[in-house]
């Protein structure tokens, strides 16, 4: 029991260590969508689609799979360079969605290369839920 | 000691100067932040000696169409990034890179890399011949030596 209560305690501590930016992030983004959406809640479903979905737009990167393996979990590899590219979930990665900036330039340039547009806030704050959500 | 045995020194110490000038390509310690962040974002951010200067400048120059993708930076960085580029070029023997300039393309790369098979460089873990991590298994860590390497393999 006691060994129980310790473990529980632990989890409940490590956990925010590679959650809380990441959730915060997408608050932004969730309240950004809210603006021209009233009632925008973030969600992981959609998120999922988005990420598995084929847009076509890049010969090499029709989608974000391309590079980023059909789970965001696993190591991927630069579609053009094979360059290894860590995984995309922060619980597996943990440093993932933890620097605004950082985010915010991928996405403006993998939304660019692989929609032929920049993603929506509401697109945002989907991605990251679905990459947060518990496997 | 023979006037032989001198030369035969001097030929010796000579090569082993150049060899571990070419296996040994570690980032220059004044590298900027920035280095690493947005030229090691999609690639390895390769060593500045691998092209010549104006090669670096024609490269620096075309950042909204580099290889395929806008890899476009903010003035302030893109002129750090080839300042320090152009401080730490390599010479005349890293001409020959072409329009678009590419590494891989100088007459120096291509010597090194002569007897690397043709089903190495189609391997799909290699994907590009500037994936230098594919086969040169510490170049993450400016080492590029013999017996580091490892040619990889795919079913």
């Amino acid at each position: 029991m006691k060994t129980a209560t310790f473990l529980l305690l632990s989890l409940a501590l490590v956990q925010p260590a590679w959650s809380a930016a990441p959730r915060e992030l997408a608050e932004g983004y969730s309240a950004e969508a809210a603006r021209n959406a009233p009632g925008f809640k973030p969600s992981p479903r959609r998120g999922a689609e988005f990420y598995a979905r084929r847009f076509a737009v890049s010969e090499k990167m029709p989608a974000c799979t391309a590079c980023h393996t059909d789970s965001p979990a696993q190591t991927g590899q630069h579609a053009v360079t094979g360059k290894a590219i860590k995984p995309l979930a922060p619980r597996a990665e943990a440093a993932r969605f933890t620097d605004p900036a950082k985010a915010e330039k991928w996405f403006r340039r993998n939304c660019t290369e692989v929609l032929g547009r920049e993603c929506s806030a509401a697109e945002k704050a989907d991605f990251i839920a679905f990459l947060t959500e518990a496997p | 000691m023979s006037a032989k045995a001198h030369a035969l020194l001097a030929a010796a110490a000579m090569t082993l100067t150049l060899a571990a000038r070419a296996d040994s390509l570690p980032v220059p310690a004044d590298a900027p932040p920035s280095f690493k962040a947005e030229c090691g974002g999609c690639h390895l951010p390769f060593p500045p000696a691998l092209l010549t200067a104006p090669d670096w400048k024609r490269v620096m120059a075309g950042l909204d169409k580099h290889y395929g993708d806008n890899a476009g930076l903010d003035g302030k960085t893109r002129r750090e990034l080839e300042d320090f580029l152009v401080r730490h070029a390599g010479g005349s023997r890293m001409a020959g890179a072409g329009d678009p300039p590419r590494l891989t393309r100088t007459e120096w790369f291509l010597r090194e890399h002569r007897k690397v098979p043709e089903a190495t460089w189609r391997d799909a873990k290699v994907k590009s011949a500037a994936n230098c991590t594919a086969c040169h298994t510490r170049a993450e860590q400016g080492s590029y030596r013999e017996r580091e390497i490892v040619l990889p393999r795919s079913k």
